[in-house]
């Protein structure tokens, strides 16, 4: 990214609260687009709370507040007359443990193409789930079985069904909330090898408890600890130097 | 080894090595113009020689921090592993035969327009095996070869031969005519960075060998 260019997503002073438990203070962070930012922090730092903020997620739940802003493109998407169904389908989401529709791939890949109307033949549908599936690097393996049941899938691939599904609604944006947590190690290292693909044309965000996932495939790195962001600086330095002893001692272990 | 699902890495290792061949073309044509500066007592390229040796030590430090986010960033392991801590050993052993060839520059400025003390023929010798060694020692870290690297050990025997009799023979001149000490030293010292280059191309080979096969041993012990 060039240094005017705006970043993507602009958090300004976010606070969040669950009743009156404070689970965010005053985050404010700028990501860019068509790179992976990744937000690490031991369970319980606010940062997959911090994910949900990004698409609205955490509308749903009674009881949570929100002060703040945060911008996409340079507007804010808690204004009210924003649709959060408009916005999820921008800003899609990845979740922990693969969640495919009890359906066929194909009736998977096609669930959100159909609900908003972005195919208007049968061929056309056609194509996008094959591109999406292309180019969440599953078709090879299905392209003979579109018809199989999703659950028939190794958990490797329901995720990348699952990304693929995300991309069916061309998003700007993709949230991946422990995207392969539930994966082996090779299923993981193709799931990374996918997020390096796709972030040349998407932004994506990514909350892990591995670490090690942090350094291979983001370009920057955010900190979270007691619901604050500690740092957030480019991969490669807080993985070598981080500025903070917090960050030092997490990335190296030390902690407690 | 390339491929697989380590792209990432992959891209990263391939920037290191196409520095590391940068810094092997840069510490190449040190040599080669400190010799010639020697050759053509041109003090205006052993000042260049001097100078551009800064160039090299930056590289040396760019590869060096690039292995060490690589580390740090993509935990490479086994053959991986190897190949990047061989990559930031063999980057210091170059940004040093860096030093010696601007040793060499510097002791052409120290001789001012002093004529040789004798003609220059297996100085010159010296320098064309060590950049040749240092050539094939880049060879055999692209290639992954153990036994082009352990070829360059017989060279760098070739190399000492060739400065023991130089030393002798300046030594010899030395006993006789007390007046050519100067002179003569000045030649030495020439001698001398060009061996130390040879020792130092022998280090790169060893860690070639370190990078294929996982084994630490000394060449010419």
């Amino acid at each position: 990214m060039l240094a005017h260019e705006a970043p993507k997503i602009s958090v300004r002073s976010l606070n969040f609260y669950y009743g009156k438990v404070r689970a965010l203070s005053e985050i404010s962070i700028d990501m860019r687009a068509r790179e992976i930012t990744a937000l690490i922090g031991p369970s319980g730092c606010g940062k997959s709370t911090f994910l949900r903020c990004l698409n609205r997620m955490n509308d749903t739940i009674p009881g949570t507040q929100i002060e703040g802003e945060v911008l996409i493109d340079g507007i804010d998407i808690y204004r009210s007359d924003l649709d959060p169904v408009d916005l999820r389908q921008r800003v899609g989401m990845v979740f922990q443990k693969p969640n495919p529709f009890p359906q066929s791939v194909f009736d998977n890949v096609a669930f959100g193409p159909r609900i908003l109307g972005l195919a208007s033949s049968r061929p056309e549908l056609e194509e996008i789930v094959e591109r999406s599936l292309r180019r969440a690097a599953l078709w090879d393996e299905v392209a003979d079985q579109v018809s199989k049941d999703a659950f028939e899938l190794s958990l490797g691939e329901q995720q990348r069904l699952c990304i693929a599904r995300v991309l069916a609604v061309k998003p700007e944006i993709i949230l991946m909330d422990e995207p392969t947590s539930a994966l082996d190690p090779i299923a993981t290292l193709e799931i990374e090898d996918l997020m390096s693909q796709l972030k040349e044309d998407y932004t994506i965000v990514i909350v892990t408890h591995n670490m090690q996932q942090a350094a291979r495939v983001s370009d920057r790195t955010g900190l979270f600890w007691l619901g604050e962001l500690v740092e957030f600086d480019e991969t490669r330095t807080i993985f070598t130097r981080p500025a903070q002893d917090r960050t030092e001692a997490y990335v190296t272990g030390r902690v407690g | 080894m390339p491929g697989g699902l380590r792209t990432i890495y992959d891209r990263e290792f391939k920037q290191i090595v196409d520095n590391i061949l940068k810094l092997g073309d840069m510490v190449d044509q040190a040599i080669a113009n400190a010799l010639k500066s020697l050759q053509e007592r041109d003090q205006v390229l052993a000042q260049d020689v001097i100078e551009n040796d800064e160039g090299i030590n930056r590289l040396r430090f760019e590869v060096e921090e690039a292995c060490l986010t690589l580390i740090a960033t993509q935990q490479p392991t086994a053959g991986d592993l190897r190949a990047v801590i061989a990559s930031m050993n063999i980057v210091v052993d170059m940004e040093r035969m860096g030093d010696h060839a601007a040793g060499i520059a510097k002791t052409v400025i120290r001789m001012g327009d002093e004529p040789l003390l004798k003609p220059l023929i297996d100085i010159p010798r010296m320098a064309q095996l060590s950049r040749s060694m240092l050539r094939e020692s880049l060879d055999a870290f692209i290639e992954r070869d153990e036994q082009k690297a352990r070829n360059i050990a017989g060279r760098d025997e070739e190399v000492d031969h060739l400065y023991r009799a130089i030393f002798d023979e300046l030594v010899e001149i030395m006993a006789v005519k007390p007046d050519s000490v100067e002179r003569a030293t000045y030649l030495l010292w020439c001698a001398h960075n060009l061996e130390r280059i040879g020792d130092r191309v022998t280090n790169i080979a060893e860690r070639v060998i370190f990078m294929t096969t996982g084994d630490m041993q000394e060449l010419n012990v």
